[in-house]
């Protein structure tokens, strides 16, 4: 299969404008007529409510797509670059080019916006591309293969669809780039596979997202905004869910009581018959999660929620309220619906707190207080960082999306992910004005000073020597 | 190796402590730095020319062209950008998310390490500390081991202008690089083989560190005589010093071989002959213009590619030897078999394979057979073979009409792709190279919609659908009512 895609891209199919625009308008046509079908296989998958596979599966990558037609010829055309004295006469450009046949390796949480929105990049920058899927949303993975073998161009795009041993197998071919989406311990899988054939890599990785509440906050919209970032967005299953909570002792009480008001509001008294999250992906992560909850010292910390129900795969939203540091549920990403609190003395130390630990993929703050703000987006690294909302970054498409240190590298979205599928090759035009002796042996102490005053764009020098007079 | 092992731990501890201590963020410290470096290359001029000598027979010119030249010119850039890069770029967002902000701010990834060449030992190890260093990091530097006159320099030289707490040195060769990889790094710069670029890239996934790796390949140079003919001159010059005139062709973008179309082929070393002499005299190991080989062990290899009978049969000019001097007389080979080791690896060394075709057009086919190289020179005119060359191959740089000279434009990323590379730098990609994009978005407290919560009904899936449409207009009818 590989060799065939390779032989399509040599043959020049997917570089053309016209080729790109085709893919990414079919891409466009799939969104709009097959939306029943995708919020149905993601139904079944997860449990996903309707307005979350509309909107952030659909819509996010309806509008990526359409990004993505309108600036592609702007992306296409090369960029000129300012030449300097040293290289008079010449002009430069940046032209960009695929890479050539390029892998996607997707998650489950967000099986098709994880899956095709990498795929727009790679097209739009003119690769071949081959997607992996997530063998966990089983049906949103067949229906993928499904869609795409019946609307894309199979000669260079193509889905294959398995587990372990089929991305094993794939990892073990020569890439032109691989991008993933997943956990940072098969990330570091993927890089080592990538280095045997010097592929560059994206890795969209995760980490413990936190957020930090100054009590200076508009209560009601922190709480509204934290719940439907977490439980409403795949019930906490998400990369940039909001994984803990750092706020003061005195303002934990109030805040508790803000979130509880708020969930019972969105999720009613019974919130394991709500139907509008999604649930546990599958019973390995159903029972990670108990495990989390279950730990000694962590289960009585619950102040709301803790309802399991393993046949149904439902875990009540959950919070918690300072549980020891080293726990299960403060040592891993939790990615799910349990929410812990820890409190502090000030809010001082939750800078501390959130350095201590591995850089995360995003770092919320709800404050009004100015300084607050720039000394936190300043001081803590992470790969993207929000003052006072949570998750609405990755819905616009001016930011770089992606993590740093263990949450990964590279970033997309926009015209990053055109970027990210791209090589950006410098071109120098020289003209055959004009040819110094300088760059000549046999080497002599003129030269030197002339190459010296052109160094330092000493003109003066540069005449003097020149005429003779240095 | 234990005393190493604790010196490399110490240096991490300390380094890293100083990057909390948040000093090197400071825009007024990284311009010290700079402008030390640049003292530190003026103040020492003779003696850097010396070890450069010492270590590679290079002549102080082209020690001051390709190396301190060349480094001061990075640093006065940085210092005069550094202010303009590192200010926030600020990001337009949707008018849906109206008042809310976003920008883009370039931070530092922390404690780095740089992994330097032994070619342009001075140049490949500051270059990449300048943009270390303008991007807020910590930085350790690994000199190699095969320019050990230029390592130690750099070893005495630096701790005594730059901040020793932020900026260290170390020398070794592979059992040091060893200890080092195996500790984690914030980010790891590497100039060397795709060989050991394999190597660090592996070592660097254990700690998902990202890395820059600048490797090397075969940069072709292809003659299209007809339509150069006029400047035939310039071209066989350029090429000539692009070939023999830096570091004996012992560079990542040395012209490694030359394509040129059958019938020319005879004309151009009738030309290539009188350049050499004109360049290097009647004995180039006496003319002290020519570096020499690094080492016995590179020498060795040299030989080794030219003792192959069928290479040596193709031998039309230079080809003498001199172990003892580590001296490789410029050579120039016609049609050497492409299945020999000379045809399928770097040569990184004074030898220069031409290679004829029939029809300059197959130059594009040959090229692609082979790994993607850091450059393709293309001597030419013909407005079709330049498309041809810049839309059917794949190199880091495409340089039209000149050899080499695309690495002092630092207005163009310099990096490779493929077996030749991955990352870029110099100029601002330099800074860029170091740093991590961190996207900064800012909402608002004053304003909410009740669309966007729980519970869901018909209505608020409509309005977040045209929201993400940005359909304005219906968005206000559907709050009117008067949209269904």
């Amino acid at each position: 299969m590989l060799t065939e895609l390779r032989r399509s891209f040599d043959a020049g199919v997917t570089r053309g404008y016209e080729w790109r625009i085709t893919q990414l308008k079919k891409l466009l046509i799939i969104c709009d007529n097959h939306e029943p079908e995708i919020v149905s296989a993601l139904q079944d998958d997860l449990g996903k409510p309707e307005l979350e596979s509309s909107v952030y599966e659909v819509a996010l990558l309806r509008n990526s797509i359409k990004l993505a037609l309108k600036q592609l010829k702007d992306w296409m055309s090369p960029d000129k670059a300012k030449t300097s004295l040293t290289t008079f006469p010449a002009s430069a450009e940046i032209v960009s080019e695929p890479l050539g046949v390029v892998l996607v390796i997707s998650a489950w949480n967000y099986p098709f916006l994880l899956s095709l929105d990498p795929v727009v990049g790679a097209i739009s920058a003119g690769n071949a591309v081959v997607l992996k899927p997530s063998e966990l949303a089983p049906a949103s993975s067949s229906l993928l293969a499904k869609l795409l073998e019946q609307y894309l161009d199979s000669s260079a795009v193509r889905v294959v669809e398995g587990a372990v041993s089929e991305t094993t197998l794939l990892l073990e071919q020569k890439w032109d780039k691989i991008f993933y989406t997943g956990s940072s311990r098969i990330g570091r899988i993927i890089m080592m596979a990538a280095a045997k054939h010097l592929t560059p890599v994206v890795l969209e990785l995760g980490g413990k997202s936190p957020v930090v509440i100054d009590s200076d906050t508009n209560l009601k919209i922190t709480a509204k905004r934290i719940i439907v970032g977490k439980w409403g967005c795949n019930n906490g299953q998400a990369c940039i869910s909001p994984d803990y909570i750092l706020t003061t002792k005195e303002y934990a009480p109030k805040l508790i009581d803000a979130l509880k008001h708020e969930l019972e509001a969105f999720y009613g008294k019974n919130p394991m018959e709500s139907k509008d999250m999604s649930r546990i992906v599958n019973s390995n992560h159903f029972d990670r999660l108990s495990k989390m909850l279950e730990e000694k010292e962590v289960s009585e910390k619950i102040v709301y929620g803790g309802q399991k129900n393993k046949e149904n795969l439902n875990i009540a939203p959950t919070i918690l309220l300072d549980v020891p540091l080293d726990s299960l549920i403060m040592s891993e990403e939790i990615f799910g619906p349990l929410l812990p609190i820890l409190t502090l003395n000030n809010l001082e130390e939750s800078f501390d707190v959130i350095r201590s630990r591995p850089k995360p993929l995003a770092a919320y703050l709800f404050t009004q207080n100015q300084k607050l703000k720039e000394r936190f987006a300043t001081t803590v690294s992470a790969g993207g960082i929000v003052v006072n909302d949570i998750a609405v970054h990755l819905a616009l498409h001016t930011l770089p999306f992606g993590g740093v240190g263990e949450s990964g590298m590279g970033c997309y979205h926009g015209k990053f992910s055109f970027d990210a599928f791209s090589h950006k090759k410098a071109v120098l035009y020289k003209s055959f004005l004009g040819d110094s002796s300088i760059r000549y042996p046999p080497y002599s102490r003129g030269k030197i000073r002339l190459l010296k005053a052109l160094v330092n764009s000493n003109f003066v020098e540069l005449f003097k020597v020149l005429i003779g007079i240095a | 190796m234990e005393a190493m092992k604790e010196t490399v731990e110490q240096s991490l501890r300390e380094m890293r402590e100083t990057f909390e201590s948040g000093r090197t963020r400071s825009v007024k410290w990284r311009k010290t730095q700079l402008g030390a470096i640049i003292e530190m290359v003026k103040d020492n001029e003779d003696k850097m020319c010396d070890v450069l000598f010492q270590d590679l027979g290079k002549h102080s010119t082209e020690a001051f062209r390709d190396e301190l030249g060349f480094v001061i010119r990075s640093a006065t850039t940085a210092l005069n950008c550094l202010d303009k890069w590192a200010v926030p770029k600020k990001s337009n967002l949707p008018l849906l998310f109206y008042p809310a902000k976003g920008q883009v701010v370039s931070e530092p990834y922390g404690t780095v390490l740089v992994l330097s060449s032994w070619n342009f030992p001075i140049s490949l190890s500051l270059d990449p500390l300048i943009g270390a260093i303008s991007a807020g990091n910590t930085v350790l530097l690994k000199a190699s081991e095969l320019s050990p006159n230029a390592s130690a320099f750099l070893a005495k030289a630096i701790p005594s202008y730059l901040d020793t707490k932020a900026i260290k040195v170390i020398e070794g060769g592979p059992d040091v690089a060893t200890i080092l990889l195996q500790h984690q790094w914030d980010k790891i710069f590497f100039t060397g083989s795709p060989r050991i670029g394999k190597i660090i890239m592996a070592a660097a996934a254990e700690h998902l560190t990202p890395v820059t790796l600048e490797l090397g390949g075969k940069c072709p140079t292809i003659i299209d005589h007809r339509s150069v003919s006029k400047d035939m001159k310039s071209v066989v010059k350029r090429i000539s010093g692009g070939k023999w005139g830096s570091c004996s062709g012992q560079a990542c973008i040395a012209v490694d071989y030359v394509l040129v179309e059958q019938s020319f082929a005879s004309s151009l070393i009738d030309m290539l002959k009188p350049t050499i002499k004109s360049f290097f005299g009647e004995n180039p190991k006496e003319s002290g213009c020519l570096s020499r080989i690094v080492s016995k062990k590179h020498f060795q290899r040299l030989s080794r590619l030219l003792n192959d009978p069928r290479v040596q049969a193709s031998i039309v000019y230079g080809g003498s030897m001199d172990e003892e001097k580590l001296y490789v007389e410029p050579t120039i080979l016609l049609d050497p078999p492409l299945d020999s080791e000379i045809m399928n690896e770097e040569i990184f060394g004074p030898i220069l394979p031409i290679i004829t075709l029939r029809d300059i057009q197959e130059s594009i086919g040959f090229i692609k057979s082979k790994p993607k190289p850091l450059a393709i020179y293309a001597f030419t005119k013909d407005e079709n073979l330049k498309t041809r060359i810049l839309s059917e191959t794949s190199s880091g740089s495409v340089t039209f009409n000149d050899v080499m000279i695309q690495y002092m434009c630092d207005a163009l990323p310099f990096g490779g792709v493929g077996e030749s590379g991955i990352g870029r730098y110099h100029g601002k990609y330099s800074f860029e190279c170091f740093s991590h994009e961190k996207a900064i978005m800012e909402g608002s407290l004053a304003m909410d919609l009740e669309a966007r919560y729980p519970p869901w009904n018909s209505f608020k899936l409509k309005f977040i659908r045209l929201a993400f449409r940005e359909a304005y207009f219906k968005l206000i009818l559907l709050m009117l009512g008067l949209k269904k």
